[in-house]
């Protein structure tokens, strides 16, 4: 084991073969990070001090202004219900050892986060997931929609074999995809570590069919950009991207999370019937159709077919309906009601009347914008309420709570609709 | 989002988030005045600060047209230049007291500017959410010692179905945040809006009967710290109704039809989405309508 280290990293010290043991958390700062390379100077040659939330919320910014920049105002339709699958890439590029403590653990752990919070995002969504091993794809769980089953089957088995084929995946998902009801958005999310594909046939061809059946593909590559990867992603319309580090995979992943904007022919809106089960009464007993067992107590009964299920949402196992509850569906609204980006307040703008009143401190959190020296801090407002928030109520506010608490504390009279937001 | 830090605070410090509803809509009608009813839940929040002396206590009153901050326990300037009214209230709350007089007169100001016809007497529940909600996450964020926020609702308005969304968005933050929200409804009809925020959260709901004795109930049931409640038996969740209500006619529906674009919920077939306006059942491409009719007859997986 530590004569392969030894080739793959030669140039390496040897102090770094002892791992775990022999380096302390702090001397690894110096030796992967290269902490001393984030350091700046300014024009008279002194250090600059790092600013990380300045640098984080300017990240945030740039990401949110790639986001809006098309949807200014209006509101784009979503996919929001999805059959998703992840194809990922268990060939033996994906035992390589440049995420610590190897490509395999790093995305498998990644991928159970993912699910968690796709899930969350999306809970009338499906996933399904498909490996490549040997040069042959298998479906290591069909489509559903309880995230157990999944990461369950996927921590099964972690082991990297022989070559990878990209052709056969893809031919293998869009079976499984050509049978799921036409108002849902088919997606393949592809995990590539290997930097070749050994297939059967034509993947041009396969890449066709893809498209033909309104397959969006997106890949996110482990090693490097390879053409048949950007071809396939740009033919159907999903997104390549390669990570550079473990925190960038992570990053890459959770941006497949929230729905992508729905290209309008690709599903046929359509009526879909569902059940809202009310909870079983308490102390009643029934066997339930998930598991087969005898369950007391807390549970739900479908409405068509008076079975009993343990979890929602999910289908119902006799009849076939779609049971939720409405908080699944409100889960959703965020999608379809975005708050609109708050505007950035120059730094250095004079404390003009409305500043003065009302930007002493950041609406949502009581914080104070006055920054060293009585000098105006960095802040940002909305635009509707003309209140001021700090940077990190944004971005708690625009990824997680999407509501301005501005605006909810103004009193809206009962004409103005939902809808004319 | 930032994860949420690990709780290396011993077990039982906490931040109560208290959002009081002060709607006038709802005052000018009920049991208990509110200067009474002040008076129980100034006590209350004296005994929560009594159990540990670093429990921590913010206010925010939840009005008919705004919402604000009226007393944060940790800020310093609260403790000095306290006078003395004479009226027999605990001198702690002073600044509470005259920035709870303020905010009513202002809330009132704001709601004589809008017109006096369809007066919705529901509450800026919403607003005082998010509020409380950046309020926490500011906490989360001093570090990794910090104490176990909650959040309690003391409210007697009626739900308003404007703030739905608004509402369940908060919701499901505390829920991400592992936030209980605890809620005491005080007002004659059922809150589903206050029951589904339990619910999902983790925290208590419960309906005193007798608002004389709201003081007993709120130290019996909401004073408990979140490490306790593991041993204390609290109300327990009863039949909380989780079905939904059609857009077309608001009757609370067991089986429905969904929009498979916008979401929206119908208890009957039909041909147009009166919200998003799409068509069902036609795809927009001429040469797939054969082929999705062959789609709809297969199975569902």
């Amino acid at each position: 084991m530590s004569n392969q280290r030894k080739r793959l990293t030669g140039e390496r010290e040897d102090e770094d073969d002892e791992d775990a043991e022999g380096i302390g958390e702090w001397e690894r700062a110096y030796v992967d990070d290269r902490s001393w390379e984030e350091l700046q100077e300014d024009e008279s040659g002194l250090l600059r001090p790092i600013d990380n939330s300045a640098i984080y919320h300017a990240q945030y910014r740039r990401r949110l202004r790639m986001l809006s920049a098309a949807a200014a105002g209006t509101r784009i339709q979503k996919g929001l219900i999805r059959y998703l699958y992840i194809v990922i890439d268990f060939s033996r590029a994906a035992a390589e050892m440049d995420f610590r403590p190897s490509r395999i653990a790093v995305m498998a752990k990644h991928v159970e986060a993912f699910i968690r919070e796709f899930f969350d995002q999306n809970p009338l969504s499906q996933i399904g997931l498909v490996s490549i091993k040997n040069g042959v794809a298998h479906t290591l769980t069909d489509l559903g929609g309880s995230p157990e089953t999944h990461i369950k089957a996927l921590m099964g088995k972690l082991e990297a074999l022989g070559d990878s084929s990209l052709q056969n995946a893809l031919e293998l998902v869009n079976e499984h995809l050509s049978q799921v009801p036409s108002y849902g958005h088919r997606e393949v999310l592809i995990l590539y570590s290997a930097l070749c594909t050994c297939d059967p046939g034509d993947i041009m061809e396969t890449i066709q069919k893809c498209k033909k059946s309104k397959l969006r593909c997106s890949v996110i590559g482990l090693s490097a950009e390879m053409f048949i990867c950007k071809h396939l992603c740009q033919e159907t319309g999903g997104l390549y991207s390669v990570a550079v580090d473990e925190v960038h995979l992570k990053d890459l992943l959770l941006e497949h999370a929230p729905p992508p904007p729905a290209i309008a022919e690709f599903a046929i809106a359509n009526l879909i019937k569902m059940g809202f089960p009310q909870r079983a009464a308490e102390g009643s007993m029934a066997i339930c159709s998930c598991h087969k067992e005898v369950k007391i107590g807390a549970g739900y009964m479908c409405p068509r077919c008076k079975a009993r299920v343990c979890d929602l949402p999910t289908e119902c196992t006799i009849c076939g309906l779609t049971l939720v509850s409405s908080p699944h569906l409100a889960r959703s609204y965020h999608h379809l009601f975005p708050i609109a980006p708050f505007d950035e307040v120059p730094a250095f703008s004079s404390l003009n009347d409305s500043r003065r009143t009302l930007g002493k401190s950041c609406f949502g959190c009581q914080q104070s914008l006055i920054g060293t020296g009585n000098k105006p801090g960095q802040c940002v407002t909305c635009r509707k309420c003309k209140h001021y928030f700090c940077l990190d109520c944004d971005i708690y506010i625009h990824e997680s709570l999407h509501n301005c608490p501005g605006c909810e504390s103004i009193h809206r009279p009962k004409s103005v609709s939902l809808m004319e937001e | 989002m930032p994860s949420v830090a690990s709780k290396q605070y011993s077990d039982d410090v906490s931040l109560l988030v208290l959002l009081l509803d002060t709607n006038p809509l709802f005052w000018s009608n009920t049991s208990i005045t509110f200067s009474q009813f002040l008076s129980h839940v100034l006590a209350f929040l004296n005994a929560v600060l009594g159990l540990n002396q670093l429990n921590q206590v913010v206010v925010i009153a939840t009005g008919y047209s705004s919402c604000d901050y009226i007393y944060d326990s940790s800020l310093t300037s609260n403790h000095g230049n306290f006078e003395s009214r004479g009226t027999g209230m605990p001198p702690l709350f002073a600044s509470l007291l005259k920035k709870l007089e303020d905010f009513v007169t202002k809330d009132e100001e704001l709601s004589r500017e809008e017109g006096h016809e369809d007066r919705t007497p529901s509450c800026l529940l919403s607003g005082s959410l998010s509020m409380a909600l950046c309020y926490i996450q500011r906490v989360f964020r001093s570090g990794h010692i910090h104490p176990q926020p909650r959040i309690l609702c003391l409210q007697g308005s009626p739900d308003g179905p404007e703030q739905y969304v608004a509402v369940m968005n908060s919701i499901f933050s505390a829920q991400r945040l592992m936030v209980p929200i605890d809620s005491c409804y005080i007002g004659v009809q059922n809150s589903a809006f206050l029951q589904q925020a339990s619910y999902i959260t983790g925290g208590v709901h419960h309906t005193p009967k007798q608002l004389d004795g709201l003081f007993q109930y709120l130290t019996t049931i909401f004073a408990t710290d979140l490490h306790s409640r593991g041993f204390v038996q609290l109300p327990k969740p009863i039949g909380v109704d989780f079905r939904a209500s059609c857009f077309c006619h608001k009757k609370t529906i067991d089986m429905g039809y969904i929009c498979s674009v916008c979401l929206s919920i119908f208890c009957e077939h039909h041909k147009k989405c009166s919200t998003c306006g799409s068509v069902f059942g036609q795809s927009k491409l001429d040469e797939a309508s054969s082929v999705s009719d062959k789609k709809r007859k297969a199975p569902h997986t």
